[in-house]
Parts: C-alpha cells; sequence; structure tokens
C-alpha cells in the first residue's frame, strides 16, 4: 500500500466509524476494533497527572458489545442523536501495517425527549488517538483513545464517542 | 406570601411532619438556593472538598469549591492543611488560576498581591508608594487583608472545610456510625486512580435524595437484572447519624452458607435473561468488602465502595439548577498489579458512563424537567412508612425523609413545633459547646 491509499484507508476509516455511530447503528460498532482492542475515553486531567481511571476503559470487543446492549437494553438516558464532525487525519506513524494517527472529533447532540426536542449542543471535543491496522485491505482500530477536552461531561455518556 | 417578621426568607409551604412530602420549591426557587448558600453551606456544616492524597506534597493545592463558592486548599509547608476563599482581598479576583499544582505563594495577577499558604496577605506592590505617589495610607495593615480563611479538618485523609466558626469538631460532625465506615474504607493508604466529571441540569438536592434512596437501585438501575444477575438474596440497610442528615446504604451478600439455602428456598426469584455478558471480566473482582455501600456525608460527599470500585464523589451546587459531580477513583498504596486492573476495568461500571449507575444524574433531571410550573405540588417520600431511624432493608426512603429533616432544621423551614423546638434546642446545644 502505498502512502495515498494507506491516507485513503485511515480517512475511510474514521468516516465509515463516525458515519456508523451517528447513524444509530450501533451494534456494528464492535466491528471496527479488532480483538483484543483498546477503547478508552478520558481527560487531559487524568493523562496530564499519568492517572489510569478515564471514563470508559475496553479492552476487548466483547467489552464494546455488552456497552451497546446496556445501552439498549438497560441503560436509560434521555434520547438523543449524535452528529460527529471529523478533521482531516494526521498519521504520525507508520510501521509495516500499522498506523499512528490522531483526529480531532466534535459531537453535537441533538435531543430527541418531548422537553427538549430538536436542541441541538456541543456535546463533547476532543481529539481521537488511535493504532490502526490494515490485514488483507481493512483497516480496523487496535487502539482508539478518545482524549477528550469537553472532561465536564454533560449528563451522562452512554453513545459511544 | 412573605411571613412578617421573615420578609427577607424565602416563604414555602411545608408543614407535613415528618417529612415525608417535599414541596417542588426547594428545587427551583433562586431565593432557596441563595438562603442554602448562607445558611447551609456557609452554616454550622463540614463540606468535603478533596482528598489528602490530591495534595500529598508540601505547597500543593487545589482549587475547589464549598457550595458554589470558589476556594483553595493547600499544604504547608510543614504538612498543615489550609483553606480559604479563592478571592483576593483587594478587589476580588480570583487569586489562584488553577486547578492544583504547587506554590510557595498565591499572587492575584491583577495587581500582585500576594498570599502565603496560609491565606495572609504578605505582599502588596507600591505599599510604600513611588516617586510622587503616595502608596497606601498610613493605616493600611496587611494584617487586615488575609484571604477570607476557613476552618479545615482533616479525616482518614477526606478533608473538610467549615465557613462557620461555631461549627462542632469534624469527629462529632461525622459521628461514630458514620466514622466506623470511614474507618473501613480509608484502612490504609490511598492512591488516586483518576477522576470523572458530570455535569447535570438538575437541583443538587435531587441528587442528595438519590444517594439516600436504595429504592430504586433495582428499579432505575438495570444492568444486572438485563444480563441475569438479579439477586433478592441481598441483605441491607440505611444507617444513620444521630441527627440524620448523614446515611449509610449497605447492600451485602451473604456467606456461602446462606446464599446457598436462599437459592434452594423460596425466597430467591430466579430472573431468566436473554442477554449474557460478551466478556464478564468487568465483574471479576477479589474480596475486599462486603457487598456495596454508598454514604452520603452531608452537604457534598459520596463515599461508594461498589465491588472493587471505591470512589469519593463531590456535589457541587452551580446554580438552583445545575449541580457538578466530581468523581474521584481511588485504591490503596500497596494493591498489586492485578487489583490495580481490576479496579481500572471495573470503573466502567459507575461514574459519568457507568454501565450500572449512569442513570442517576438523568433520574434528577427529569424530575427538574417535570417540576417546572408545580413548585407548590410536593413529592410522595413514604416507602417505609414516615419514620427515620435505621433500617435493616432497602426497599425504604427513610434516608431521603433523614435528609429533610436536617435540611429543614438548618434552613429554618416553619415545621410543626417539635420539629422546630428540636431543632433549636440542638443549635444551641452546638453552639454551647464551642
Amino acid at each position: 500500500m502505498d502512502a495515498r491509499e494507506l491516507r485513503f484507508a485511515v480517512e475511510e476509516l474514521q468516516h465509515a466509524y463516525v458515519h456508523c455511530l451517528d447513524s444509530d447503528r450501533l451494534e456494528e460498532w464492535p466491528d471496527f476494533f479488532t480483538d483484543p482492542c483498546r477503547y478508552e475515553v478520558t481527560t487531559y486531567e487524568n493523562i496530564e497527572q499519568g492517572l489510569p481511571v478515564g471514563i470508559i476503559s475496553c479492552d476487548s470487543k466483547g467489552m464494546l458489545r455488552d456497552r451497546i446492549v446496556a445501552l439498549r437494553q438497560a441503560n436509560i438516558y434521555g434520547p438523543h442523536r449524535y452528529r460527529h464532525v471529523v478533521s482531516a487525519v494526521r498519521i504520525t506513524r507508520v510501521e509495516d501495517n500499522t498506523v499512528t494517527a490522531e483526529t480531532n472529533y466534535a459531537v453535537y447532540r441533538t435531543m430527541l425527549d418531548p422537553v427538549n426536542y430538536g436542541h441541538s449542543e456541543l456535546y463533547s471535543v476532543g481529539v481521537y488517538q488511535d493504532m490502526i491496522v490494515i490485514e488483507r485491505g481493512v483497516a480496523r482500530f487496535r487502539e482508539k483513545v478518545v482524549l477528550v477536552d469537553t472532561a465536564r461531561i454533560l449528563s451522562l455518556l452512554v453513545t459511544p464517542l | 406570601m412573605p411571613s412578617a417578621n421573615e420578609s427577607q426568607s424565602p416563604w414555602i409551604t411545608w408543614t407535613k411532619d415528618p417529612t415525608d412530602s417535599v414541596p417542588y420549591q426547594v428545587f427551583l426557587d433562586p431565593a432557596i438556593y441563595e438562603r442554602e448558600q448562607e445558611r447551609l453551606f456557609r452554616g454550622p456544616i463540614w463540606a468535603y472538598v478533596g482528598l489528602e492524597a490530591e495534595i500529598s506534597k508540601p505547597q500543593d493545592f487545589k482549587a475547589t469549591f464549598l457550595g458554589d463558592t470558589p476556594i483553595v486548599v493547600n499544604r504547608d509547608k510543614d504538612g498543615t492543611l489550609h483553606a480559604f476563599v479563592n478571592r483576593c482581598a483587594h478587589r476580588g479576583a480570583l487569586v489562584c488560576r488553577e486547578l492544583h499544582g504547587n506554590r510557595a505563594r498565591h499572587t492575584c495577577v491583577y495587581h500582585q498581591w500576594t498570599y502565603d499558604l496560609k491565606g495572609n496577605l504578605v505582599g502588596v506592590p507600591f505599599k510604600n508608594g513611588l516617586g510622587n505617589a503616595a502608596g497606601y495610607p498610613a493605616d493600611f495593615q496587611t494584617s487586615q487583608h488575609s484571604l477570607r480563611k476557613l476552618r479545615v479538618a482533616s479525616y482518614q485523609g477526606l478533608i473538610f472545610v467549615s465557613y462557620a466558626q461555631n461549627v462542632e469538631s469534624i469527629e462529632d460532625y461525622l459521628g461514630p456510625a458514620m466514622r466506623a465506615h470511614i474507618d473501613r474504607v480509608f484502612n490504609r493508604p490511598i492512591e488516586v486512580l483518576g477522576h470523572a466529571r458530570q455535569f447535570v441540569s438538575a437541583n443538587w438536592k435531587l441528587y442528595a435524595e438519590n444517594v439516600r434512596d436504595p429504592y430504586h437501585a433495582s428499579l432505575l438501575h438495570l444492568f444486572h437484572m438485563t444480563f441475569g444477575m438479579y439477586r433478592s438474596s441481598q441483605g441491607g440497610g440505611v444507617t444513620f447519624d444521630a441527627k440524620s442528615r448523614h446515611t449509610l446504604l449497605q447492600s451485602y451478600r451473604r456467606n456461602e452458607a446462606e446464599e446457598v439455602a436462599a437459592y434452594k428456598g423460596t425466597e430467591v426469584r430466579t430472573y431468566q435473561s436473554k442477554y449474557s455478558l460478551s466478556d464478564p471480566s468487568v465483574l471479576q473482582g477479589r474480596p475486599e468488602f462486603p457487598g456495596l455501600s454508598i454514604q452520603t456525608i452531608f452537604p457534598s460527599l459520596v463515599v461508594q465502595q461498589i465491588q472493587n470500585t471505591l470512589a469519593v464523589r463531590h456535589i457541587i451546587p452551580r446554580g438552583p439548577e445545575r449541580f457538578e459531580l466530581i468523581f474521584t477513583y481511588f485504591g490503596y498504596g500497596d494493591d498489586d498489579a492485578e487489583l490495580q486492573a481490576i479496579r481500572r476495568k471495573q470503573a466502567n461500571l459507575v461514574g459519568p458512563a457507568g454501565l450500572v449507575s449512569m442513570e442517576d444524574g438523568h433520574a434528577a433531571e427529569i424530575v427538574q424537567q417535570a417540576i417546572v410550573r408545580d413548585k407548590d405540588a410536593a413529592s410522595v417520600v413514604l416507602m417505609g412508612g414516615r419514620g427515620i431511624a435505621d433500617e435493616e432493608s432497602l426497599v425504604t426512603e427513610t434516608g431521603i425523609r433523614g435528609f429533610w429533616r436536617y435540611y429543614r432544621d438548618l434552613m429554618g423551614f416553619s415545621g410543626p413545633a417539635n420539629v422546630t423546638k428540636e431543632s433549636e434546642s440542638w443549635m444551641r446545644a452546638s453552639s454551647v459547646s464551642q
């Protein structure tokens, strides 16, 4: 894969990933990851102090699946839709089939409950710090660290970032 | 309409005794919020503001809040803790503008008034003038312009501050039952593992009710039920301090023999679930505490122990219809790598994205949304009867009733004569004992 193909594959992965979340196809979300994998949501406050516990920490595809089953069946929250806006990808390292990349994101959350119906607000902004592996032409996240600027989480975090 | 002798105070209809009915006005009224900041957060209470482990070294500081007042807690060179209001004595600017750090002095950026770690003013630029400028008048004394100092007390590494001079000792404030539980959780040096912040569009007291309410636990929080882990064989109960302001909710598993017996009997309701966890490692733990405990220390602290997740939650009011919740997760200094990993993984169960308990903030919000036009309507807090006493049951709202009784006393809201008399007598007693 040459550099342009690689960049295209990584960008396609980012766009497909956020499109999956924004269109509520959450059952497909775990398939963007390898197994095992690492999916973390944490804050600068924790990273800067070297603190290991953040908001979410998953180390297997199974844990990702369980989050979605819990979201659908167990958790109670205000119905909402996400809209991710992602920046161009900045590839920081390429080693064999593994790409390290950073992508800024912003998520607007639109509430769908009767009281706040149609209200959109900036819900979370931050950076994806990703390690992506490309195997047989398919790119997946081995690691996705969502480093949020918005440490003050509005209400709760149920739909993945 | 305001009563004649309390025209400056919010007027509230709250005649039920005991507090089995709470007028929604308390969650809405800006005047009540103002009065809380004065009579409650600046009243004869100790408010949790942080952990000693967060400011472990000399000169470490942390900027935080007492109610909605910005404050600084720091550690002097000799290790002593000090706290003061984060407002320059000169023209009112925020003196400490960082979340945390290490400083020998605090200097206000506006005119560089400088304070030591006790909050004393130690430096004023051009105090004696410069050139033709006269400087401060001769009667100006730096000693008269310290930062507003707060009383500080630490109990087992939990830092509390008080605005009031006449507050009882922290040991008496917590009381023996609450101290015993804190002693169990903080039984050896802790290590902070992380922070999480949650901003909820609801009055802070809706959360104060939630953490005193074991009735909702298995009804609102469906994670365990959904994945087939419901156990009615869990025992538990509610414990108060003597003034019903603090609450300890505990749910504990029985020992193995009792568990088996309960399972074979009719007591257990087995729950067949369609769903099972793909990766149950999130629940794998190590025996450490019996079951689960949520301890609430009035007004701003929750100490949680859920399996191996240990955390304190700091409740910060942000106006009548907003509050912030800061979770600080911790383990012990002597945790091995495996136990650290367990705590880290189990942290997925709690906090703003907690699989088990993310719903609490939302529950507060949907109350706030619905009561908007009905300040004179009131809630029903009758589960378990009307009493305020320790209970050997989790299906009870006694903890909520206890909270409101103490709150009403502090706020001076009219209640039936016996409640008022009782509150006056203990207020008198506590000021005499200082």
